[in-house]
């Protein structure tokens, strides 16, 4: 086990350098001199060469790569060329926005998609099986902004029920507030990650309870299953303890690559609902060519991305220890 | 069973080809179907409902959804077309060379693919659009890049396999050359789970390109996109809502009917599953 958790680590290693030389390598894609394009139009000539400067433009791309990964390691993702702030710094004040949304999104999708998923499996062949499994391909279908919008007319346009945009206090500051004797400031806070949570949740919710459904039906087939009804065990008790746990087993191996692509979503989930994240501040970025912000994202996104499957690939061989061997 | 009962008894390929040629069909016979003229604008009839006159109703400017909605299948389709088949062609050409050659080659080739499969897709494709700018090739160039790898990752699972088979060997001891097992032998019984992730690759696309012009950063107006219309719906939403559902709803149906033609492709060409994938978590499909 030591020795997979030590492989799996220092299989990262690689990986990670390589996306840091791909985030820089956007530099190099800017046609023309990036920092004329970067600044716009309207720059003057001592700007662009000060950019030019800062950005060590002059110096051959390796040597600027080299800068950029030593200044990674310090934790120094430059500084945003039109916020007078430190890259790190404003990733930092804007990251647990989009954790939170994207968290709650994948517990919304897994008890979504699990539950919808067993249903359909217990009632395969009927009609509630058909239907279930033609709103998944629905779900798979539809855009998540579009659902987003959706969403929000219905819930905060038409019935008022909920906030549509906006986010409450943070999470764990409302589970303290609401201790202290002021439950209104969490319900504040879900009633705000309500939305956003379901419209970038639902995507996944479809791709799990296709998953749980087929892996179901494969177990529900297995000889254990019919030992366990053998035994005289209650339905419902043979489908929890014995098919559900086992069909659990493909759905941990896709959550981390679920994570991934909520990240992604979250930026368009964040812009529809004003949810104050990366995903919002990614827009903001690309829209004024903020470069070394618009990198110091893009790694962001990717190193979370990077770390998620690497705790989910861990956990995946705790549960099934075949996979440490293959 | 003979092939063609097969083919009535699948119901998601039945249902996704009709849909998906239908759309072809709009998108191809568009100047012939439209009721209006793309650009044409009626001021006075602004956000109107769906009538004679205008079948879908009007957009914000007064023009006729209907024909904006059948243009912008063109565009939108030809944006998940070309990509798609430029990314699976060179997708499916490392995995060959990855599966085939196998050794340094093959670890060095995955490697990379690994990098760029590291990134969450939109993510990756915001930030190359962000330092090429918007528009439709370097939109097209994005997806390319997000793409590619899904290909050489099945393919070479699947070449892996092959390349092992007695009619590969055989051909091999008879002298056949690399290039000769690799495109004769190796690649016309690889290409079913390629076809079946192509054909899923294009609902993938249409949503990609469709997000990334409702950001607007992706084709840019007076292109009749159904990103934009549906950017431009979501601005008047809470007066005119219309607009919005229409647009949303022609991306929906155009990507479901992508999905089910590939899910039902699946169950004909691919039973082995493997354009699923290796492992679960390959199913890059959103």
């Amino acid at each position: 086990m030591h020795a997979y958790i030590l492989r799996r680590l220092l299989l990262l290693v690689p990986t990670a350098a390589g996306m840091v030389a791909i985030t820089f390598s956007l530099l190099l894609l800017i046609p023309g001199d990036p920092a004329a394009v970067l600044l716009g139009q309207e720059a003057s000539a001592t700007d662009i060469a000060n950019l030019r400067a800062t950005l060590g433009l002059d110096l051959p791309w390796s040597t600027q790569l080299a800068r950029y990964f030593a200044a990674l390691l310090r934790g120094d993702m430059g500084r945003s060329l039109f916020q007078n702030e430190a890259v790190s710094a404003i990733i930092a004040a804007r990251i647990g926005a989009t954790l939170e949304l994207a968290a709650a999104a994948l517990i919304v999708s897994i008890l979504i998609g699990v539950s919808l998923g067993v249903l359909a499996a217990m009632r395969q062949g009927t009609k509630v099986d058909t239907g279930l499994m033609l709103l998944a391909q629905l779900g798979v279908s539809i855009p998540v902004y579009w659902l987003g919008i959706l969403l929000m007319l219905a819930f905060s346009v038409k019935l008022g029920w909920l906030p549509a945009i906006g986010r409450g206090e943070p999470l764990g500051a409302a589970f303290l507030a609401a201790l202290a004797g002021r439950p209104a400031v969490l319900a504040d806070a879900l009633a705000h990650l309500a939305l956003p949570a379901f419209a970038l949740g639902a995507n996944s919710a479809a791709i799990i309870s296709r998953l749980v459904r087929t892996s179901m039906i494969e177990i529900l087939q297995e000889d254990f299953v019919r030992t366990a009804y053998a035994k005289g065990l209650r339905r419902s008790r043979v489908m929890v303890r014995h098919a559900l746990r086992n069909a659990l087993l493909p759905v941990i191996s896709v959550i981390g690559l679920r994570f991934g692509l909520l990240l992604g979503g979250a930026v368009l989930t964040e812009s529809i609902f004003g949810w104050p994240g990366l995903g919002q501040l990614t827009i903001a970025a690309i829209s004024q060519r903020d470069l070394p912000l618009v990198q110091g994202v893009t790694l962001c996104f990717a190193m979370m991305f990077a770390l998620v499957n690497l705790v989910v690939d861990l956990t995946y061989s705790l549960v099934d220890p075949r996979v440490r061997v293959a | 069973m003979t092939r063609l009962s097969v083919i009535r008894r699948n119901a998601s390929l039945v249902t996704g080809l009709a849909i998906s040629s239908a759309i072809l069909f709009a998108a191809i016979a568009a100047p012939l179907i439209a009721t209006h003229g793309v650009e044409q604008m009626d001021m006075r009839n602004r956000f109107a409902g769906p009538s004679l006159a205008h079948w879908l109703g009007t957009d914000n400017f007064g023009r006729d959804l209907w024909t904006r909605l059948i243009f912008g299948a063109r565009v939108s389709l030809s944006i998940a077309l070309i990509p798609v088949f430029v990314a699976a062609t060179f997708g499916t050409l490392v995995g060959l060379i990855a599966g085939y050659f196998g050794g340094w080659v093959d670890l060095i080739l995955m490697r990379v693919t690994d990098m760029f499969l590291g990134f969450p897709a939109l993510i990756l494709m915001l930030a190359i659009v962000a330092v090429l700018g918007p528009g439709i090739v370097n939109v097209s160039l994005a997806l390319v890049v997000v793409f590619w790898t899904e290909y050489a990752r099945v393919v070479r699972s699947s070449t892996l396999v092959l390349r092992e088979q007695a009619y590969v060997l055989a051909a091999r001891a008879l002298g056949a050359s690399h290039f000769r097992i690799l495109f004769k032998e190796i690649l016309p019984n690889a290409w079913g789970p390629v076809l079946v992730l192509a054909t899923l690759g294009l609902g993938t696309a249409i949503l990609a390109e469709s997000a990334l012009s409702f950001l607007g950063f992706g084709v840019q107006p007076p292109r009749p996109t159904w990103g934009w219309t549906l950017a431009y719906g979501t601005r008047y939403m809470r007066s005119e809502p219309w607009l919005a559902i229409i647009s949303g709803l022609a991306i929906m149906v155009t990507v479901l009917g992508f999905n089910l033609l590939g899910d039902g492709l699946r169950d004909l060409l691919d039973p082995k599953g493997f354009s699923r994938g290796p492992d679960p978590r390959h199913n890059v499909k959103n």
